[in-house]
């Protein structure tokens, strides 16, 4: 009685992984007779920061390339450079500052040609809607009430390390260092002054209106940081060169562009 | 090789050890009291106080900052009383001890479970009171099971990152763990300084569980 129930389970057990496997092959097979047809999915590691406009733009082009599925891996563009390095399969790269393209570019990992600068942003100070301290300019971040500050972590995240620029610039970074709370992308920045958890923050522009829960308070002037430019790159190792090349070039077209702008971006001076 | 501002190790420490220590009471004392209780409740009450254990740290710390942040009800009476606990070492420390605590728990409980009634209802029996019967016979016969626990909370806290990270922040000198400062170093390429802490970390998670188990034989 036992033997039978167990053979009983057994061969269902078997036929169900000769259906699984079935329905797995048939699609196979039919994809490798028909190799012409050009059907891609690519996966663009971008800065956090360009989240919303990004999320936008993808249907315009999807729209238009409808073979093509477009994934995004955002986070901190450091973050995003050591991935690369470490093999991970993206083909296009957008990076908020030059110096993770330029680190990806020395190791051969672009594929020639195809580095452009696409965006420009702008850097604020902002704070809490409901703010328990109120600042109009940099410089009061040194007042005592000004208990935490947060700004992106300056090795791996671009926006800290505009901010750092900004403060250093101003000789008032060694003061504020002690408040900094380090945050690991500009979101989880913006976040935390959303909250209200932190006095103030540092954060593109971009970010700051994308929020009603923050008040903008100045915008740091650009003489104080190094150029906040967007490079955007394919990736050699892509398996879909022409397809990649295809985005990038819709991302620099009017239609995209009038995207960006929308949400307070500069467009890059080729 | 180039040696790190060692702050996060002391940090690590310093959090870790008082949330093993407190966890260590409440936990003991909190298996011995579902010990001795049986209701219809017990199911649920033991099911919360597991829960930690089987959710994502991100879920622990995301529930701990809408409580405890600035517009969290936690949050708005602690700020009556002048008080901040996001983005201070106590929060790390609040953190070590949520996500702990099942371990702790479930290891005093089972200990609790081992003993043979028998021997609490003859001190009972003798005249002892509760708070005797517990210290003077459960506690010293649970003590192995105890042990086990704080083992596994000291690893647990030590290893804290998630919930951590969400609560306490990434302050270097006050918050930045060891854990955390991994984190940021693999994400920032410094690989050196990646592989410094995580050797720490091995050696001194080694060295607990290599004391403990001398120290019981």
């Amino acid at each position: 009685m036992r033997l039978k129930s167990l053979r009983v389970t057994l061969s269902s057990f078997l036929a169900t992984i000769l259906l699984i496997a079935c329905t797995q092959l048939t699609p196979l097979s039919q994809i490798s007779q028909q190799p012409t047809v050009q059907s891609s999915t690519l996966l663009i590691s971008a800065a956090a920061s360009l989240d919303e406009a990004l999320q936008e733009i993808t249907p315009i082009y999807t729209q238009a390339n409808s073979n093509q599925t477009i994934n995004y891996n955002l986070a901190a563009s450091g973050a995003l450079q050591q991935q690369i390095e470490q093999g991970a399969p993206a083909d296009v790269f957008i990076s908020a500052a030059n110096k993770q393209m330029d680190a990806l570019e020395k190791k051969g990992l672009l594929a020639s040609g195809t580095r452009k600068n696409l965006l420009t942003n702008q850097l604020v100070l902002i704070i809490p809607k409901q703010a328990s301290v109120s600042l109009t300019d940099f410089q009061q971040l040194v007042k005592p009430e000004v208990k935490r500050i947060t700004v992106g972590e300056p090795r791996s995240v671009p926006v800290g390390q505009y901010a750092t620029e900004v403060l250093q610039n101003l000789g008032i970074l060694e003061q504020v260092q002690a408040k900094f709370v380090l945050g690991n992308n500009v979101k989880s920045v913006l976040t935390a002054v959303e909250t209200g958890d932190v006095d103030a923050g540092i954060v593109y522009i971009t970010d700051a209106k994308s929020s009603d829960r923050v008040t903008i308070v100045t915008t740091a002037d650009e003489r104080l940081h190094s150029p906040i430019l967007y490079p955007i790159a394919v990736l050699n190792s892509s398996k879909s060169l022409d397809a990649a090349k295809q985005y990038v070039d819709f991302l620099q077209s009017p239609p995209a562009k009038a995207v960006f702008e929308k949400y307070g971006f500069g467009i890059a001076k080729s | 090789m180039l040696i790190p501002n060692l702050s996060p190790l002391w940090i690590s420490l310093k959090v870790s050890l008082l949330a093993t220590a407190i966890t260590f009471v409440l936990g003991t004392v909190v298996a011995y009291s579902m010990y001795c209780y049986h209701s219809k409740w017990r199911s649920l009450i033991e099911g919360i106080l597991i829960a930690p254990l089987i959710l994502p740290p991100t879920v622990v710390g995301f529930i701990l900052l809408m409580l405890l942040g600035k517009n969290g009800i936690l949050g708005q009476i602690l700020a009556q009383c002048n008080l901040r606990l996001v983005f201070t070492w106590y929060a790390a420390v609040l953190a070590a001890i949520i996500v702990a605590f099942p371990l702790m728990y479930r290891a005093a409980l089972g200990a609790f479970e081992q003993i043979d009634p028998v021997l609490l209802d003859a001190a009972r029996l003798d005249g002892a009171s509760e708070a005797e019967v517990f210290c003077y016979i459960a506690l010293p016969l649970a003590i192995p099971g105890i042990l086990a626990g704080v083992v596994l909370t000291f690893a647990r806290a030590l290893g804290e990152f998630g919930a951590t990270l969400m609560l306490a922040g990434n302050i270097p000198g006050q918050t930045q763990t060891m854990p955390m400062a991994i984190y940021f170093a693999v994400e920032a390429g410094a690989i050196q300084e990646g592989w410094f802490w995580t050797i720490a970390v091995v050696c001194i998670s080694l060295v607990g569980i290599v004391a403990i188990n001398s120290w019981k034989i």
